[in-house]
């Protein structure tokens, strides 16, 4: 159990979205909870990347911020090296073996300040090199390992492209030399091509450094790319969870089989494909029963009422009634959206 | 490193090549107010060495020469390029000298302002929920009131507080304090609305992350992307400050006829216009809306040079 960076479990994050108590007093509403997180639990061994995948809106940032500590879980508990997270945020030594990247380049460095002082903060804020010079050393070190030069420290954000500023961004989370990195959608924001720059360099890093990886995705061919556990969440919850290869050859939750249907490739050029029907569902109201009923092709009436419990199924965990029972798996499934 | 220096111009160089200099060489009303605004506040400035007489040394005055009309008319002197008031001070060197009082005081009030308005706008907005509601209550409940008003209620407050001599020791200062604490909540708005959107970009969660302090994320991360906007506000009320600190003056609640500003000298002016001295009261006017307009244009002008959506 002691190489676990990270373990998660039962973690649930609600946000109180009420209108303000006046509001309320005068129209009669209600306090209204959102469940961007229920019931999430995970763990992460050192040197190795997990990635949750799902739709926008399925919980997948709020998991990335619960990882680093920016919320507070409303319930459960997350571990990071055998400590609590928040015993382990209080301690300089261990927060700084966390750091996260973030979704959108052009917001996640401070416009104001020089490249060499973005990527110098950590090693500032946690005096791991105090002489000046030793940190112009260091910073050059890390755009350099990153892929950039060390007189680009020179240089303010906006004098960057997308991916050289993603560069930057991994240099800073970098710098204060963690193990455990949590990665917000960090290819998102950028073109196909830089994309598979930045994943390439990601990887390396990985293996260079012996980095963990908590990485959050919406794109199923950059999660392929990277994991070495894949999670696919839907609605605040894992719905499958299981080695990454095993969860794309044989995917078994009725939502991954969707998903990964969905994916365009060579092969099915000019065929119809199979979408995802109806909308995710609101989390400020959850269908009662599995969250995924009012899309599934194999709903029952059981899959309306009870909520699906974790089935082991190979090397995979399946939140899924119909996988439990068996059902449904030899039948074809309907383009009919629900 | 060599490189970088290459590529990286130096700041005065950089700074005549932005966007911002382009717009101000296009621009006469800007050429004009900050032309205006520099000889204002350089007059101000020098008074002591270039002002023709010094009117607040009691010894050089002479009442025989009050009431002197200004040099172009067939009675004045040339002595006295505006005449003088009522008690033979040379009016050109009192609006001088009214002047450097009048931007002291507008200056350090909104420094004053800036100072508490920027502290609470941004403690409000990046703390947010009970913290926000209480300080942004109190601006709402402020902004109600003229900011005349709170200006003339502090300065009564000081009045019945301090002994006679050293509230018109400590009469500036007072002034100060009144105008600056009756300007602050419209900073504190606008710095509070900027970060509100600064707390949630990421590079303010990036500095979370690392577990940097509340004030540290504040001052170093959001300070320096909200104080765009504020730094505008703040030459538009200058002039604001300038012309409460004269209305208080002319209302006889403001500086002493001993330390004259430019209200001061109207105010002074005023007992004598039906009597035929209009000068008393217009130079001091003249001069007093002029450096108003002049810091407002200028304002504005930046307030728009600065907005890129306007450009």
């Amino acid at each position: 159990m002691s190489d676990l960076v990270l373990e998660a479990v039962k973690v649930a994050r609600y946000f109180d979205v009420s209108k303000p108590w006046l509001q309320r007093a005068l129209t009669g509403g209600r306090r209204t909870t959102l469940r961007a997180v229920d019931d999430v639990s995970f763990a992460i061994p050192k040197a190795t990347t997990l990635s949750l995948v799902g739709e926008s809106g399925c919980g997948k940032s709020t998991v990335a911020r619960l990882a680093v500590g920016l919320y507070e879980p409303t319930s459960g508990s997350i571990h990071f090296e055998g400590q609590p997270l928040s015993a382990a945020r209080a301690q300089a030594s261990l927060r700084r073996r966390m750091n996260m990247i973030f979704q959108d380049p052009y917001a996640s460095l401070n416009p104001r300040w020089r490249v060499r002082d973005i990527v110098a903060e950590p090693l500032r804020a946690f005096r791991i090199l105090t002489s000046p010079r030793d940190v112009v050393a260091r910073v050059g070190e890390l755009l350099t390992q990153v892929g950039l030069t060390p007189a680009d420290g020179e240089k303010f954000p906006h004098e960057f492209s997308g991916g050289q500023r993603q560069r930057v961004s991994i240099a800073r989370a970098l710098s204060s030399a963690p193990d455990f990195l949590v990665c917000d959608e960090p290819t998102s924001a950028l073109d196909v091509s830089v994309q598979a720059q930045i994943l390439n360099l990601m990887r390396d890093l990985q293996q260079r450094l012996g980095l963990t990886y908590l990485f959050i995705s919406h794109n199923l061919a950059v999660v392929r790319h990277m994991s070495d556990r894949l999670g696919v969440m839907y609605l605040g919850r894992i719905v499958e969870i299981g080695p990454g290869e095993e969860v794309f050859r044989t995917p078994r939750h009725p939502y991954t089989r969707l998903l990964l249907d969905a994916i365009p490739d060579l092969e099915m050029v000019g065929k119809a494909r199979t979408p995802v029907g109806g909308e995710v569902p609101s989390p400020l109201a959850p269908p009662p029963g599995c969250p995924f009923h009012p899309r599934c092709p194999l709903a029952n009436d059981r899959c309306r009422v009870e909520r699906p419990g974790y089935t082991v199924a190979g090397g995979t965990l399946v939140a899924c009634h119909a996988v439990e029972e068996g059902r449904g798996e030899a039948r074809g499934y309907s383009t009919s959206a629900v | 490193m060599s490189a970088a220096h290459k590529t990286a111009p130096g700041a005065v160089a950089r700074l005549l090549d932005s966007d911002f200099v382009y717009a101000y060489r296009r621009s006469p009303i800007a050429i004009a107010a900050s032309l205006v605004a520099a000889i204002c506040l350089l007059a101000a400035l020098l008074a002591p060495w270039i002002a023709p007489h010094n009117p607040f040394d009691l010894a050089s005055l002479n009442l025989l020469d009050s009431f002197k009309p200004p040099a172009f008319l067939a009675e004045g002197e040339r002595a006295f390029p505006l005449g003088t008031d009522d008690q033979g001070r040379d009016l050109l060197s009192a609006i001088m000298y009214g002047a450097r009082i009048s931007l002291l005081v507008g200056i350090l009030a909104v420094a004053l302002a800036l100072v508490v308005g920027i502290s609470i706008g941004l403690t409000a907005g990046y703390l947010g929920g009970t913290v926000d509601a209480i300080l942004m209550r109190v601006a709402d409940v402020q902004l109600t009131f003229p900011s005349i008003l709170i200006a003339l209620l502090v300065d009564g407050i000081a009045r019945a507080l301090l002994p006679r001599e050293m509230h018109e020791a400590l009469e500036i200062y007072v002034l100060v304090f009144a105008i600056g604490i009756a300007l602050w909540p419209q900073f504190a708005r606008t710095v509070r609305g900027s970060t509100l959107v600064e707390r949630g970009r990421e590079y303010v969660m990036a500095a979370r992350v690392i577990g940097l302090s509340s004030p540290r994320i504040m001052v170093s991360h959001i300070l320096p992307n909200v104080l765009g906007p504020v730094l505008v506000i703040a030459t538009i009320n200058l002039g604001q400050a300038i012309l409460t600190e004269a209305t208080l003056s002319f209302l006889g609640v403001g500086l002493p006829p001993t330390q004259p500003s430019l209200g001061t000298l109207i105010r002074i002016g005023n007992d004598f216009l039906f009597s035929g001295e209009w000068w008393i009261t217009v130079f001091p006017g003249i001069g007093l809306a002029m450096m108003v307009l002049a810091i407002n244009l200028l304002g504005d002008w930046l307030r728009d040079a600065l907005n890129p959506r306007l450009r």
